[in-house]
């Protein structure tokens, strides 16, 4: 850590100098050290509050959706409503109505036409199809009485959830002085309860914010990725094994590494762009599909893989190549029986890390109509769909109050999802990863 | 190395040959405006859960975006439906009757208020058209038959009633249908009320609009953004700052935020449905004919969001902020969608 060089004994009188020179620097440079070190501590913590902030807004602001209001009614399922006959439809009974005499039954004292239109806000538009897919799960339920607990309307579930203020005046609320007394009469009933938000993670999107749910966008997700990795790895690979180890160094070669470490830093909006002009316009292939979502990821992914594979291969030392040549085994045995296993794990975190990445992209999804309303689960890569990020977006966009908490409640689940991508890369490396 | 390669490309091509097929679709595809996405999703989800149809796909592409991608041509992978939170200009029915498509259907959905609003711990404002556009706009008359840069930089220069803060507006991009509708009606309304530039409008159409549409540049008007949200947030955060927004986030908002008065008239449901809220916009979305009856669904679709549960005085879609048309003129755009009546501009 010292000044003093190592070279012979220097004469005593430059020693001393130069240790008097040291000693009048020391405090100096162990200043600066220590203001160095301060710096670093200084940004990491800057970098951890700001981290700790989004995550802290995010985690606030959107816990509370993954709980839901429900109202548990007594609901006759009317024989008289259902058609008899073979062909006769249990869906096409209307429920609605059998809810709403229910609820007439609850509050037997509201009879003005406004008064009952209010009541019947206080339950989910979409509870009628709760009850129908009830009943059509189990028709014997048809002649008698059930009691289940369906979603409470998003504006009830938000004064539950406090996040109406009662003490505004009536006209600054959502919900009405008349309401809020059948809210509360419910509750003293205990018939107005927070439960698990399963809606949430099972139903598709919604205009209903109470029956919105990511699964339709995580499926989305899904299938895009699968068609993402099955065309970007076996391609980035191959590429990459190609430049690496088989390609000649030439003008060519040095211009087609340009272009790729070009293409990883272009902006994702310009491969929607192409995938546009290129796989809906020429293609023809179907509009909104993950196929052609996970297409046009696959051009946004594909560079990075090719350049942490070829970084993996590069890391794989001569002498391994060397040794396989002396033995005998032909260029193409030494790639795949020595060079590609040992470089393997460092392709699959590159791989995983181009997956994230891919996971996370809106941009190039808007121009091949990915950012839709899509209310239907999808059934494979060639069905309307659309993903995680894309639904965040199209949420934070609803005017809906209670959308807010779950536009965060949908990043808590990506965030999720990428941490879990992001540690399986890490742990794959720490478990594979060779030194020589 | 070539075989392995060879075999992927395969592969690859493969995979897109056996998908690329345009399959028929069994499923409306809806674009259009980001305006008109809450209704149209609303009816496209009750649309899919009341008929054995699928439920709509509907894609928020912005009005013109949305009129492109309509007029792009017939057959399944062009859209079926389009909404648009302005009507369709004749320049766009050529493009249309370019492609083949000469058979449009219009029909109106209901009107959209513009509200320019501020925090609620803020004083309610009361203005008028003109107060607006000599607010924001970049160059205003300087009485000598020339222009200057807008010199008012407070409400109170503009008329001593108006409070004595900054002039500070937030609102949406050139990029949106709402700023579009706003210029169009309260910037253009209130440089109307201005004699020089009345008598412009008479002389030089071009130079009228050039004038009245344009918004100032010098910070007093903030782009925040398509996000309605967000100009919301921010009013809350900034008691002295407005924002221009849809009448439907101010119905959501109304906890938070109130709606300036334009002309003597609050933005309230009554006052936009009556017309006396001046800042009202319509909205449409349009049906290609060519696709009825080959898409299935679709005059289904359009018996959905015509029906009085759907857009009736007390229908879903007035839950999310629709202001419906009148009963008569409700019922003559049902005809024509029922009727499928082309379009005349």
């Amino acid at each position: 850590m010292t000044d003093t060089t190592p070279n012979a004994v220097p004469p005593k009188s430059v020693t001393t100098a130069s240790s008097e020179r040291v000693a009048a620097t020391l405090a100096k440079r162990h200043a600066a050290e220590k203001r160095f070190r301060m710096y670093g501590i200084g940004a990491i913590g800057l970098a951890l509050t700001f981290l700790v902030i989004l995550f802290g807004s995010i985690i606030t602001q959107g816990y509370s959706a993954f709980w839901q209001t429900e109202i548990r009614l007594d609901v006759h399922i009317d024989e008289g409503e259902f058609a008899s006959g073979e062909y006769a439809d249990i869906r096409q009974a209307s429920f609605n109505k059998m809810l709403r005499a229910s609820l007439r039954e609850v509050f037997p004292d509201v009879t003005s036409r406004k008064d009952k239109k209010e009541l019947y806000k206080i339950i989910s538009s979409g509870a009628k199809y709760e009850l129908q897919n009830m009943v059509v799960e189990n028709p014997d339920l048809i002649g008698t009485t059930v009691s289940f607990w369906m979603a409470a309307s998003d504006d009830v579930d938000m004064l539950n959830k406090g996040y109406i203020d009662r003490s505004l005046p009536e006209s600054d609320r959502r919900l009405s002085n008349f309401s809020i007394g059948l809210v509360d009469t419910l509750v003293e009933k205990g018939d107005l309860k927070s439960a698990f938000n399963t809606r949430f993670f099972s139903n598709a999107d919604s205009r209903e914010p109470e029956q919105a749910g990511i699964w339709g966008a995580a499926i989305g997700s899904f299938w895009t990725l699968m068609v993402t990795l099955l065309l970007s790895f076996p391609i980035g690979v191959a590429a990459a094994i190609y430049l690496e180890e088989f390609a000649p160094k030439n003008k060519w070669t040095d211009l087609i590494e340009v272009n790729i470490n070009n293409l990883a830093a272009v902006p994702s909006i310009v491969f929607g762009l192409l995938g546009l002009a290129l796989f809906l316009n020429w293609f023809n292939l179907p509009r909104s599909a993950p196929i052609v979502g996970g297409m046009v990821l696959t051009l946004m992914t594909l560079p990075t893989i090719i350049i942490a594979s070829r970084a993996a291969l590069k890391a794989v030392p001569p002498s391994i190549r060397e040794a396989a040549l002396g033995m005998g085994a032909s260029r193409l045995q030494v790639v795949t029986h020595h060079v590609l296993p040992l470089a393997m794990p460092g392709m699959l975190t590159g791989t995983i890390i181009g997956m994230a990445q891919a996971l996370g992209e809106t941009a190039p999804l808007l121009m091949i109509g990915m950012v839709a309303f899509i209310a239907d689960i999808p059934g494979g890569p060639t069905d309307p769909a659309t993903a995680l990020p894309v639904q965040i977006y199209l949420w934070a966009d609803s005017p809906e109050r209670a959308f807010v908490e779950r536009t965060s409640a949908a990043i808590m689940v990506l965030l999720g999802f990428l941490i879990f991508m992001n540690l399986a890369a890490v742990l794959l490396r720490k478990k594979f990863e060779r030194r020589w | 190395m070539k075989s392995l390669m060879k075999s992927v490309a395969a592969a690859a091509l493969g995979f897109v040959a056996v998908s690329g097929v345009a399959e028929a679709r069994d499923q409306i595809h809806i674009v259009g405006s980001s305006t008109v996405f809450p209704f149209a999703t609303a009816v496209a989800e009750n649309f899919g859960k009341s008929t054995d149809f699928k439920t709509p796909v509907v894609e928020s592409t912005g009005s013109g975006g949305g009129l492109k991608l309509f007029c792009a041509g017939i057959g399944v992978q062009h859209p079926d439906i389009t909404n648009a939170s302005r009507r369709i200009k004749s320049s766009e029915v050529k493009k249309c009757a370019d492609n083949g498509i000469t058979d449009i259907v219009e029909v109106k959905v209901g009107y959209d208020g513009i509200v320019i609003g501020n925090a609620k711990s803020a004083p309610q404002l009361s203005l008028t058209k003109k107060q607006i556009f000599l607010a924001l706009a970049k160059e205003i008359p300087d009485g000598n038959g020339g222009y200057v840069a807008n010199p008012y930089m407070k409400w109170s220069d503009i008329d001593a009633s108006l409070p004595n803060t900054k002039i500070e507006v937030l609102g949406p991009p050139p990029t949106s249908g709402t700023r579009d509708a706003f210029v169009e009606l309260a910037m253009e309304g209130g440089a109307k009320k201005i004699d020089v530039l009345k008598a412009l409008r008479k002389s030089d159409k071009k130079a009228f609009k050039a004038v009245a549409h344009s918004i100032r540049e010098d910070g007093a008007f903030v782009e925040a953004g398509e996000n309605d949200n967000l100009i919301v947030q921010k009013l809350e955060a900034n008691p002295n700052a407005f924002g221009i927004f849809g009448f439907s986030f101010l119905d959501q908002n109304s906890d938070k935020i109130q709606g300036s008065k334009v002309g003597g008239n609050e933005p309230t449901f009554e006052n936009i449905a009556d017309g006396k809220y001046g800042v009202s916009r319509s909205l449409y979305f349009y049906v290609k004919k060519a696709h009825v009856g080959v898409i299935p669904g679709v005059q289904e679709y359009l018996t959905e969001f015509t029906s009085d549960d759907a857009w009736g005085d007390e229908g879903y879609l007035t839950d999310r902020g629709l202001i419906p048309m009148p009963t008569e003129e409700r019922e003559a755009y049902k005809a024509a969608a029922m009727g499928l009546t082309n379009l005349s501009m």
